[in-house]
This record gives C-alpha cells, structure tokens and sequence, in this order.
C-alpha cells in the first residue's frame, strides 16, 4: 500500500509516551495560522512511500521503544486523510507489538476512519479552540468534527491526549479556556492535556514557501499567561496536566 | 596474613596472588538503591575547589601555570607538593606545586623544547646537552630507524597523531594494588616473576622481559620514597579508607610523574575503594560526609594533572586532556551488578565540584544495571554532560568484568593488558589516493608507489572501488610497519616502568590502529554509486575538487546498504593490518575515534566526493558527516551501532548532542527518555556514546562570553573537555555538528 509522506523522525520524544517513531504525512485540510510545518500542507508534496517499506523500517528501532514505553506515532500533515495507508502501517505495527498513535486535528467523520481506529492505541488530539468562531479563524475550518470525532474516541474508549497551543490574542481567551477545561472533564477517555506555548520556529518555513506568515508580531506567550492556563485546565483536570519544563 | 585486611573475606586466590578481582568479588557490596544518600561538598572541599578554581582562571589567562624547566621528571624528581596541608585529606602533586608541569625528555627532547619556548620558556641548556649529546631519546630512536615510505605518509598526513614523539600512553596499571598489598609484597612477587625467567635460552624476549622486570622492582622502590616524602609508608597495605584512596592515588601519581603518555587512564577503582569505604562506615570510623569527602578531595587532585603539550598537539587533542579515565558500574561474570555507593559518590563528585572534563567519567552500562543508577546516570549526564557510556554487555564477554578504559574506549583487563597506541590512518585521503593515483592532493607529491590515476570525467564505483582496495593495502602495510618501529623504540628509550610493575608478568599486547573520516568515505562511495560525481582536476590533472548530480543517501540514516558499505570498509582494512608481523606478536586491533584530531585531519584533506570541501572537518569518530542524518538521533545510532565490534576491538567512538527539549517535556521524562536511549543503543550492540545535552545558544553564549563559563564542560569524540579551552576552530566545529533538535 503507497502513500504520502513529508518525513521520519527517528527520535520522537514529545508525540506520546516513551520514544517513538514519527511519520509525518502529506497533507492537511486546515491551514493553522501557527503551524510549523507548512509544507505538509499539499497533498502532492512530499514523497511516495510503500507501507511495506515503512514498517520494516519501524520495527528496527523496537529495542528503543521497549526500554521507553513507546512506539510509533503518524503526525503530520493530518494522518487520517489517508486512512487505508495509515491503518496498513498501524495493523502491521500492532502485528509486531508495538503501540500505536496518531497525532490528528480530528477533523475527519469517524466512520470513515474505522479501519485506521481499529489499530490505533492512542491518539494526540489539537483543539485549536473551543470557540468555533476562534476555531474557524485559527485553521481555515469548522470545530464542530473535531468534537464529534472526540466523542467517537470516547466510544470507542481510546485514550486520548489533548493539546491545546496558547497563541496570545488568539487562544489566550480564558473564557474560552475554561469552557475547554469544562468539557474535557466530562469525557472519560482523557489521559493528558498538554499546554503548548506557541513559538515561531516554524515561520521560516512559511517565508520560503512564499506563504504569508500572520503571526510575526505575535509574542511567545508569556510564563504568568502558561501557568495561568494550565491552572485552569488543572482545577477540572487536576490529574492530566503534566508541567512543562 | 595482614592485619589490614580484617574484616575481609579471606576465602580465594587474592590472599595468595596477586589478584584484586578475586578481592573485589569475594568482598563488594552492590547497591540497587537511589542517590539519597549521597552527602554535599564540606566546607573544606569548598575551600580548596574555590582555591583551584581562582588557579584554574589565572592557568587559562597564563596558559600554563608554571613549568620545570631543568630536572626531568621521574617518580622521585620532585614533591612533596601541596594545596593547602591543613584540610586536604588526598595529597600529592607531579611536582612540587600544584598545576605545575614537568618535563619528560625521554619521548622526546625537541617535543619538549619546542613545548616550553611556545610558553616563553628556556630549558636549561645543561639539560638539553645531556639529551642531545649523551641520552638518546624515543623520537631519535624512531626517527633513525623510519624508511623513505614511511616519513611520507607521515608527512601527508595519511596516518597522523602518531606517538613519536610523545608518550604512547594508554596503559593502565592497576594502582589498586598499592593499596591491596602494599609495595614490599608487590616488590616480593615481582622477584619470583623474575626467579621464573631463570632459563637457558637466553633470547632476545627473555633478555628483554629480565631487564624489564628489574626496572619494575626499582620504580616500585621509588613509589615507596616519593609517599615516603608525603610522610606515608606504602610498604604494607592501606589500613582505612582514607589510606586506600592515597595508596591508589600514589601508585597513580607515581605514573604520571613517569610518563607524559597521551592518555593516563585510572582504570576502575571506585567500586574497589567502595570496600574500604563501606568497611570504616559499618566500623563507625568515618560518615558519609567523610567518604564523600575522601572522594571529592581525590577527584580534585586528578583534575590538576598536567602534562606539558606542543601546539602542534594541542591542535590534535585540543583543551588540555589527560584522559584520567575511571570506569564505573557495568555487571558482574556472576550477574550482580558491580555499581556500589561509590559509584554514586564519584559520579556525585560532578556536583560537588561541579561539571569538569577530567577524570574522564566513564558508565559502563548493560541493561541490567539497577534502574535507580540509570535513572541517576541520565540526570548526571542531563546536568552536566559530562559522562561518556560504553556498552558493557557487548565487552564482557571479550574482557571480562574487570576491565577499564584506557583513553576513551579502549577496553582492556587492569593489570593483565596493554596495548601499543597507533594513533589512525586517513582513510578519506587514501580514498583520494585511489583517484589521483597515489599523488597527494594537497602537495602533488607521490606519495605511494606510481600508478594510473583515475582520468574519467565522471567517477565510476566499480573502477574507484578497486583503487581504493589496493590502496588500503598498501597503507596498512606502511602503517603496521611504522608502529612497529615505534613501539620498538618506545620499549628501548621510554619504557612504563611503573605502570607495567603494576601488571602481571605475561600480559596480553594490543596492536591498536585507527581510522579517521570514515563517514567521509562511505558518504563518497554512496555518492559516487548512487548519484554523479564530476572530478575537477587542475592543469597537472590532480583532482581537486568534485561536483555531485543528484542525492544520495548518507551513513547516518539507518540505510542497510550504505551502513553496509562502513562495515564492509572496515573489516576490510582490519583485515590488511592482520596480514602483517606485528611488534611483540601483538593482537591487531582498530579504533574509530578521532578526539579532536578530527579538525586537523580535515584541514590536511582535500576537497572529497561526498561534497565536504577541501580543509572542513571529518565528522568525530565513527559520527555520520552533520547535517546529512536527516531522519533523526536514532536513525544516526542505528547506523553505528551496525559497525562490527569484532573487527574494531579498539573502540567506536559516537558523540551524541541533544537539546534538552528533543529529550522530552520535562525532567522525568527526560531521564527516562535519555536512559531508554541508551538501553536501546546498547541493545544494538553500540559500543560508545558521548552525551551532550544543551543548548546550541549555550555555546555560542560561551564562545563570547567565556568568563561565564569557566566550567561548562562537553563531550567529543571519547572524552571531555572544558569549552572554553578548545581553539576558536574546534569550537565552531563542535556548534555546527549535528544537534538533534526536533520537537
């Protein structure tokens, strides 16, 4: 089975647990106003891979994914726009023992990804906003999948890790925030809510693809601002938030 | 029966022989625990650490502290030297001052001519007379016996860093024996090794092991004057653990006053010392804070050792390193693990006295070391990058579970080995060699026997391939041949008295050659296999430079087939030197490690088919070339982890550099990542790693501002240095290799 991918990271260490093996695939249908990595975007970039290839190449770096808790993670991009390469690679995977992830913006109907799902261990799911308008405004799309798609992972009773990216005066709304930090309590399946500070180590990339980056002017977010947030998540998620050094 | 033995385990050989492995397994305690116990800096050790700091800063403004420039050194030259006598609970200095820095002509007089003029220094002309006119030295020696061929390889620098003019280094004596038995008992066994070699044959070996076994007894002796001065009789054994931790220091500083060799490893004391140590705290005679104590003082004094370097060495092993190397940890033959509290202790010495590069701290890991002292291990290596690891799991079976490391991975069993130091051969140049018909491509000069260049616009594999074989050949014999006339040499004019009194009497030899530029080589090869490759010659039709059309696959990526292409290149080249008569019947052996020596390499290399310019640096060691592993930190390990072990007992240095953020969100997951790390890249059968965890705007911050930095210390190659003592080239070349900086 041939699909598209950007590239491999041989030593992931913030996709999930342990050390893992990232694919990052081609392309995304949204177009986050802070992404950094811009050129997963297009579904004709990158490079043709045989999913055959690929796992044989996974399973090579076991020895470091059993000392660690890890395994494989599919970024991107967004993975499931490819969901028969994706559930190839992971069915393989999990034929070899090793945990599944998938890195995913959830904006996909869950049905038509069963296959991938029926693999998968874990998922790192990004709600850019719980606002839809801030929602829409931040990747181009509609939030409302996203939550449908967090339900079925629910469903289905996979362990989700959540990441929420404080961009200041564009997700630093702690109303917002907080009606986040609300409805993540009420679903079971949340193992852990990571808070990314937002940075601009991505901004070159978007300058040499001759896209124009919106958020030059924008500031990290400041230490007071983070704590801030993760305080918020804390108080209805007390036990998911993990500190970020 | 010594009275300082009691409370030990008297069962088994080592009461009889001499055999301090017996000793530490019939007596050692093995520690699963945590590091919560392990006790801060007193306020004495504060003191003198400030005191040796504020010398360290005026050393760095000086470049050197102060020198001898009239007595050649020997165990019994100079001293008593002290810090401060009143709270030092560790004495002893090479010289009579602390950082002061002797001279050693019998490796070489010019060396050290040339070494104290680069200071501003004169020697003094009586001396100079003795060691021109009267004492002839190891480089005259070897200089007197070197063919045609082999002064230009040396000259083009197709093998380079070799010890001929310098100590060779890289033996280790078992300075625990000092402390176990006491030097009369050592001296008595010496005399009946010496009794047995009373036969009739009289060959050139029997001759030469009787003369070597009488200046044994005499360097023996001479140990037992220089403690004498400190006022400590070392005749009989260490009683405590105070006196153990000296006895083991003395037999060590009596090394180093004899020889300025390249490394002057420790070997592995730590969980030996732990016995004694373990034994005075269940006697209620010391605490914790008095072991920790003992430890951090004896630490102090292996960071003052001092040799004195030529420039031109600087410039190969750059920052002023003396390899102090002390293996820690690793398991036992019976499966228990060797890691005690003063494993912990040592290793705590790092924070203590902060983040240095001497004594070179080595981890012996296996996966089965207790998970506390890796998890203590990974926080040490994340706050200090100061802690290099080799894979016990993969040397245990060749070496046993007492073996150290002399240099930076160079296993060898304590007092039962040695190895004569071959520095390394250019294999990035000999690859030239094979284009440009044996013709140097720096000088033009023909530096091997003549034969057809290579006259095709663009390279053909199978055609530089061939080349490139023959070359190899061709330069193992020249290399083989060249170490043979200097260990010869260094046997007759600068032999290790003390060191090797502190061996058995039949020990086994390693014949330790080297590769550089691997990464170079094979990324060539891939090019000139899987993309085009256009030579551009000059008007003499040299090649100097190269284009590349298309990509090809670097080492480093985890690529079976370009991965291949090293491991193939080096069993071959093992496989040359093998075929030749070595020195003392010693076993041939191969490195890839460069130290430092990387840069210099580079400079002395022209342009190369992989696309690396004419001067840039080798990547160190057996590292894929920076910036062309592009699949991330563990794709570039799998690749070294395939070089065989069997074909480089010497050692495959990897240097490893992480920001902090590629290894996880935070603390904890960081040390348990970077020990998972680790545990799979010994799993695979890696036999070393430097980690370096930092920050690239660190480094650059230090370059500017180094005040801020007196003891920032990283990893390269095998060994730490302090960053702020490399030359200005080398520190740019350590922030333009490869950080893995993903996340």
């Amino acid at each position: 089975m041939r699909g598209r991918i950007h590239s491999v990271e041989s030593c992931g260490t913030v996709d999930g647990p342990g050390i893992r093996y990232v694919v990052f695939t081609q392309g995304c249908p949204l177009r986050c106003q802070y992404c950094h990595n811009p050129d997963t975007w297009k579904m004709n970039d990158g490079k043709e891979i045989d999913s055959n290839i690929l796992v044989k190449n996974i399973i090579k770096y076991k020895s470091y994914m059993n000392a660690s808790g890890g395994g494989v993670t599919i970024s991107g991009g967004e993975p499931l726009l490819q969901p028969e390469f994706v559930a190839d690679i992971l069915k393989k995977c999990k034929q070899h023992g090793i945990h599944t992830c998938i890195d995913t913006s959830g904006f996909i109907n869950a049905d038509t990804v069963s296959a991938v799902l029926d693999y998968t261990d874990m998922v790192l799911l990004d709600i850019k906003s719980f606002n839809p308008d801030v929602y829409k405004k931040v990747t181009n799309v509609e939030l409302e999948p996203t939550l449908k798609f967090a339900a079925a992972l629910e469903e289905r009773g996979i362990t989700v890790w959540i990441r929420y990216v404080l961009v200041p005066n564009l997700t630093d709304d702690l109303h917002d925030i907080t009606e986040l930090a609300k409805y993540l309590s009420t679903l079971s399946n949340v193992g852990r809510i990571d808070v990314l500070p937002f940075h601009k180590m991505g901004e070159f990339k978007w300058k040499e693809l001759g896209y124009e980056y919106q958020l030059s002017n924008t500031n990290e977010p400041s230490e007071i601002l983070v704590h801030q947030v993760k305080q918020i998540f804390k108080k209805y998620n007390w036990h998911k938030i993990k500190d970020i050094a | 029966m010594f009275k300082q033995w009691d409370d030990f385990n008297m069962d088994g050989e080592w009461t009889n022989n001499i055999d301090v492995r017996d000793f530490i397994q019939r007596n050692y305690t093995p520690y699963e625990g945590d590091d919560s116990f392990l006790a801060d800096a007193t306020e004495n050790t504060k003191t003198l650490w400030n005191q040796v700091m504020e010398m360290m800063q005026e050393e760095l403004n000086r470049k050197i502290y102060d020198v001898e420039t009239k007595v050649p050194s020997t165990i019994v030259s100079h001293g008593p030297g002290y810090l401060n006598k009143e709270i030092e609970t560790i004495v002893g200095f090479q010289s009579d001052a602390p950082l002061k820095r002797n001279i050693m002509p019998n490796g070489g007089i010019r060396t050290v001519v040339n070494a104290l003029h680069s200071y501003g220094y004169d020697m003094d002309p009586q001396t100079e007379e003795i060691f021109t006119k009267y004492r002839k030295t190891h480089n005259d020696g070897v200089f007197s016996a070197y063919t045609s061929q082999m002064r230009k390889a040396r000259k083009s620098g197709i093998i380079t860093g070799l010890p001929d003019a310098y100590g060779r280094g890289r033996i280790i004596g078992d300075y625990r024996r000092v402390a176990l038995y006491g030097i009369d008992r050592l001296i008595e066994n010496k005399m009946h090794e010496k009794d047995t070699m009373e036969i009739k044959s009289m060959t050139e070996d029997v001759i030469r092991l009787r003369e070597e076994l009488s200046d044994q007894m005499v360097a023996l002796n001479d140990l037992k004057v220089m403690a004498q001065s400190y006022g400590f009789d070392i005749s009989k054994p260490a009683q405590n653990a105070q006196e153990a931790i000296q006895w083991t220091y003395f037999g060590y500083l009596g090394a180093v006053k004899e020889q300025d060799g390249a490394a002057m490893s420790l070997g592995r004391v730590s969980t030996f010392l732990d016995i004694y140590i373990e034994r005075d705290i269940a006697n209620g005679i010391i605490t914790e804070q008095d072991a920790q104590e003992f430890m951090d003082h004896f630490v102090m004094k292996l960071r003052m050792i001092r040799f004195l370097r030529t420039p031109s060495y600087n410039e190969l092993f750059s920052g002023d390193p003396t390899w102090v190397t002390e293996a820690i940890g690793g398991m036992g033959l019976d499966g228990r693990t060797l890691v005690t509290r003063s494993s912990y202790r040592i290793l705590h010495t790092l924070v203590n006295l902060g983040p240095a590069p001497e004594p070179n701290l080595t981890v012996l890991w296996s996966v089965h070391l207790p998970e506390n002292f890796k998890m203590f291990c990974s926080k040490m290596s994340i706050l200090t990058s100061s802690i290099q690891y080799e894979n016990d799991d993969l040397m245990r079976p060749y070496h046993g579970d007492d073996y150290g490391i002399a240099c930076c991975v160079s296993a060898m069993k304590i007092g039962k080995q040695m190895q004569f130091f071959g520095a390394r051969a250019n294999l990035a140049k000999a690859l030239l060699y094979a284009i440009n018909g044996g013709r140097d491509e720096k000088s033009g000069d023909q530096v091997t026997p003549r034969f057809a260049p290579i006259t095709s616009e663009y390279l053909d594999f199978d055609e530089v391939w061939e080349r490139f074989l023959q070359i190899m050949e061709w330069l193992s014999e020249v290399y083989v041949g060249t170490l043979n006339v200097i260990h010869y040499m260094h046997d007759k004019y600068c032999y290790e008295k003390l060191e090797l009194a502190l061996h058995d009497k039949d020990i086994i030899r390693t014949f330790a050659t080297g590769i550089a530029g691997l990464s170079v080589v094979v990324d060539s090869l891939s090019a000139i296999k899987n993309a085009k490759v256009k030579v551009i010659r000059d008007e003499n039709g040299l090649a100097k430079d190269y284009e590349i059309e298309g990509e090809y696959v670097a080492f480093g990526n985890d690529d079976d087939e370009v991965d291949k292409m090293a491991c193939d290149i080096t069993e071959i080249f093992m496989n040359n030197i093998r075929k030749h008569k070595t020195y003392r019947n010693s076993y041939p052996t191969l490195s890839i490690l460069t130290i430092t020596s990387n840069v210099v390499y580079g400079k002395k290399t022209g342009s190369t088919p992989d696309g690396r310019k004419a001067g840039e640096p080798f990547a160190p060691g057996a590292n894929p070339m920076h910036g062309r592993d592009t699949k991330g930190a563990i794709a570039s390990l799998n690749s070294v982890a395939k070089l065989p072990y069997k074909h480089s007992e010497d050692g495959i240095s990897y240097t490893f550099s992480i920001i902090p953020g590629a290894l996880g969100k935070n603390d904890e997951e960081r040390q348990h990542n970077l020990a998972s790390l680790l545990d799979g890249y010994f799993d695979k059968t890696g036999q070393h790693l430097n980690v370096n965890v930092f920050k690239r705007e660190t480094l650059l911050d230090a370059m500017d501002h180094p005040e801020n930095y007196p003891q920032l210390t990283i990893r390269v190659s095998g060994y730490a240095v302090n960053f702020i003592r490399l030359t200005r080239e080398q520190q740019l070349d350590v922030i333009h290799r490869t950080f893995h900086e993903r996340f």
